[in-house]
């Protein structure tokens, strides 16, 4: 049966150079030397580490204790020893540390003892704390810790539980790969989340490019007799398979910027994932490995399995790198992050890791003024008007930028990838995104300010009257001042000088709450989009040092 | 420094899109010089020139990279569109100095490529016409396309009388406002030997051409249908308002479409993306303005064509109603269900 499918408008159609990756089957990387195991891994607070140098650890072992419920836990990838914890670089274009748990492997690659997890028995809230302490997080590339999307909303339950194989970023093949080889464990992850979210139905959306995937993952639902699973090939275009974008080619639906998609019946969840919270719940393994494609300038691009923690560098040299490599990216041309350098370990974000050469992605041409052509409008997936945000963000008239929308914009390059004038749309929309929320934050540290420093004012008068009123009691004299003096302290600030001057205050608080609750991009900000604000905040300074020659100079 | 994502990019630029719409206009240019004689030739390359000389010291004032900046083709457009849109015989010295106008204050002193709020090209057109009104109006009779005369009239001594020929829109103009009360339409352009079928004998055949190179453009996506279309079809519809009202009186919707500059503008002039606007309703409305100011003018004003006016007047509203077409973004359409 087919269903009705809808468009997105805009979109690109890059060259997709997939084929390189798809020609060998998903391989085992040789056990690394060592492992680098970040334990800030998903979006949400940093786990805590609970090992110490020394420790022997188990595969699968818990290594980092969930910070909270906005968090993930974090295991080691296998047996062997922890040889420090420490600050380390991270795979982020910051090149900013965070601890890591370092792990020499003993070899045996010896597991915990592993369980399966009975859920169809257990509570709803002891499945999520589970998923948690198994590290289950989105492997579309977000990382969002998937126990907190394991909850159907305040409907109860879901219309559509949409899972995510379109890949449409080029060069990426791992979820490709994955369906093909393994689809049969996707489909059981499918139907557990499934039953989790008393999903009515469920689509999984995968580009028309991925023939081969489309017709395993078909045949693996058809095996298992999944009457509610539907696999749709959807048209390829970039970026189909942003999750908003997916959800309203498979549904028609569009979930509007900063609202949860279960309010409107929809979760979305990618197929790795799914595979992921099988092995967690069906076979008792935390995530400790993922598919990984290396490809771009390398001899033999592929698909391997990996420990997280593994070297970028150990995987790449397994394919052979060009030797006039000058970058790794995480990710794919459209949307992945530059590497500070080739030591900087996989981590569950991983989804490719894409070896640049100046032969494979030259550096842009010199940029020329926007002709205000529109052809970044007509591409952009989220009808954004990208040039009007570009004026703005680059003038800096950052409320302006907020008017047309800046915070709905997906970051996906499609108006950078298209612009004749060459700007780097993005960077401009990055650049001016992470100087809101420095100002917002800037502002907030300046009401604390402002209030502490109030208190203060008033416990000096305070003191200022008590001293006096001591000084005036020792005086026989000064009896009768004493009293009127204790009489003030008790009610500090009764002078009309100070009545006038609180009144101003609490006038410019009024004002001051009154803007900020304007500022409507920021506030009520749901706790996935305070984790998102957290993470780009982090990479805030690199950014700005990015956009900065882009901008206009003051020369 | 490396760059930021995206790594790779579609090979386009500003360059690119320049040289096709000089590519599109090649067949209206075609069908001119066979209707109007070789000075077309002659009044695009003086503005080609000039446009290129006035450009290389604007960017040099500006201390600009004058490599990147003078390749894109944006002055050369400008020039082509000058040389298309005066009387091919005008004297050089007038083409330069519309160049000048065009380049140096509407261009550069609005701060270059991108930032003019008006069209330059128009803007040199509606500084001429005004200062120059005679010279401005006089253009070659139509199938006179002896090559001597138009140079003596472009470089040395004009001598008109024997090659000039007032257009159909002028003809019809100084008849309907100034002669006689029982001119008629049909009385002056009833001369079919004269003034052609539709929009005057050649203007049609060129307007048609200029539709040709219009299409190419829209087959590549530098420009969309909803500009052109507006703007022919708001001519179409008000002119044809009129027309049956009082067919001796109003001139006929397809003469309005195919003669003056109406074809060229359509596609070439109105869909400036710099000056005009860029939303698809607010690309709706700014044409639609443009081509109903273009028919009040030729109707009614003093001036042989009011397509130029017409533009200027509307670029200054461009950004307003940009402003206010902003088209809903994903998630925000009326239609979205609610949770």
């Amino acid at each position: 049966m087919l269903s009705r499918l809808f468009n997105f408008n805009g979109g690109v159609k890059p060259a997709y150079n997939k084929e390189q990756s798809t020609g060998l089957p998903i391989a085992v990387p040789p056990a690394p030397t060592f492992l680098i195991i970040p334990l800030h891994q998903s979006i949400g607070g940093q786990p805590r580490p609970i090992v110490q140098t020394g420790d022997k650890v188990l595969k699968g072992q818990r290594i980092g204790e969930a910070d909270g419920n906005v968090s993930s836990a974090v295991h080691a990838s296998t047996s062997g020893t922890v040889i420090a914890v420490e600050m380390r670089r991270m795979p982020h274009s910051s090149g900013l540390s965070a601890l890591c748990v370092v792990i020499e492997p003993d070899g045996r690659d010896e597991w915990i003892a592993r369980q399966a997890f009975d859920y169809r028995s257990a509570s709803p809230n002891a499945i999520r704390d589970y998923l948690r302490d198994m590290g289950v997080v989105g492997l579309g590339g977000a990382v969002f810790p998937s126990h907190l999307k394991i909850n159907p909303g305040k409907r109860g339950k879901l219309d559509t539980l949409v899972i995510n194989g379109a890949e449409c970023e080029p060069f990426i093949t791992c979820d490709d790969l994955l369906m093909r080889e393994r689809p049969e464990t996707i489909v059981r992850g499918i139907a557990i989340m499934r039953d989790m979210l008393s999903a009515g139905r469920v689509l999984i959306g995968v580009e028309d490019n991925k023939p081969i995937a489309i017709a395993a993952m078909q045949a693996a639902v058809q095996q298992l007799n999944e009457t509610t699973i539907k696999v749709v090939a959807v048209p390829t275009r970039y970026p189909a398979g942003g999750a908003k974008q997916l959800i309203r080619v498979l549904t028609g639906i569009e979930v509007p910027h900063g609202q949860r998609s279960t309010d409107y019946g929809v979760q979305c969840f990618n197929v790795g994932t799914a595979y992921a919270i099988y092995e967690a719940i069906a076979l008792g393994q935390p995530l400790i490995s993922r598919i990984v494609t290396v490809a771009g300038n390398v001899r033999t691009a592929r698909n391997y399995e990996v420990l997280f923690g593994t070297p970028m560098r150990d995987l790449v040299a397994l394919c052979g790198p060009g030797a006039d490599t000058d970058r790794l990216i995480m990710g794919g041309p459209m949307m992945g992050v530059g590497m500070p350098g080739d030591e900087v370990p996989i981590v569950k974000a991983t989804n490719c890791v894409l070896v640049g050469s100046p032969t494979l992605f030259p550096p842009p041409p010199p940029e020329m003024p926007c002709i205000r052509c529109g052809e970044c409008a007509k591409a952009c997936p989220t009808d954004l008007q990208p040039f009007e945000m570009y004026w703005f963000s680059r003038a800096k008239i950052f409320g302006k930028a907020q008017e047309y929308h800046l915070f709905d914009c997906i970051e996906c390059g499609c108006c950078a990838f298209v612009c004749p004038s060459r700007i780097p749309l993005v960077d401009y929309y990055r650049f001016a995104k992470s100087e809101i929320w420095a100002r917002e934050k800037d502002k907030e540290a300046a009401d604390q300010a402002r209030q502490r420093h109030e208190f203060r004012q008033q416990r000096e008068e305070r003191e200022k009257a008590e001293k006096a009123a001591k000084l005036a009691a020792k005086t026989a004299a000064g009896r009768e001042k004493a009293a009127a003096a204790l009489a003030d302290a008790a009610k500090p600030a009764t002078t009309p000088e100070d009545e006038a001057k609180k009144a101003m205050i609490a006038a410019a608080m009024e004002k001051a709450k009154a803007q900020k609750a304007e500022a409507k991009n920021t506030e009520n900000l749901t706790p996935e989009q305070q984790a998102e604000i957290t993470a780009i905040e982090a990479r805030r300074a690199e950014i700005r040092e990015q956009a900065k020659p882009h901008l206009p100079h003051d020369d | 420094m490396l760059n930021n994502s995206p790594y790779f990019r579609k090979p386009s630029s500003v360059r690119s899109v320049m040289l096709r719409v000089l590519l599109a206009l090649l067949p209206g240019i075609a069908a001119y010089v066979w209707f109007f004689g070789a000075a077309v030739l002659v009044q695009i390359a003086i503005a080609s020139v000039a446009a290129l000389a006035a450009e290389a010291a604007m960017l040099h004032l500006r201390g600009k990279p004058l490599l990147q900046f003078l390749g894109d083709g944006s002055a050369l457009v400008t020039a082509w569109l000058i040389a298309l849109t005066f009387p091919p015989i005008v004297p050089w010295w007038l083409t330069v100095s519309a160049v000048l106008a065009a380049i140096v204050v509407a261009k550069h002193i609005y701060g270059g490529l991108g930032q003019n709020p008006f069209n330059p090209a128009m803007v040199a057109f509606a500084m001429m016409i005004v200062a120059y009104p005679s010279l401005m109006s006089q253009w070659p009779a139509v199938g006179f396309t002896d090559f001597a005369p138009q140079w003596n009239a472009i470089f040395g001594q004009r001598q008109l009388d024997a090659i000039t020929m007032a257009t159909p829109l002028d003809a019809l103009r100084t008849a309907l406002h100034t002669a006689d009360a029982r001119a008629t339409v049909s009385g002056v352009l009833g001369n079919h030997a004269t003034f052609g079928n539709i929009g005057g004998k050649g203007w049609e055949w060129i307007a048609a051409s200029y539709f040709l190179g219009g299409v190419y453009l829209i087959q590549q996506r530098i420009i969309t249908w909803h500009m052109p279309t507006a703007f022919i079809a708001t001519l179409l519809l008000i002119s044809s308002g009129f027309w049956i009202y009082d067919a001796e009186r109003f001139a006929s919707p397809a003469f309005q479409v195919f003669t003056g500059g109406a074809m060229l503008a359509a596609f070439f002039i109105v869909t400036d993306p710099v000056s005009g606007c860029t939303t698809p309703r607010g690309k709706l409305l700014f044409a639609a303005g443009i081509g109903l100011l273009t028919w009040v003018i030729r109707t009614f004003g003093a001036y042989p064509d009011g397509i130029a006016f017409a533009v200027l007047l509307m670029n200054i509203g461009a950004p307003l109603i940009d402003m206010y077409t902003q088209p809903p973004v994903f998630g925000h359409k009326p239609n979205t269900p609610k949770p």
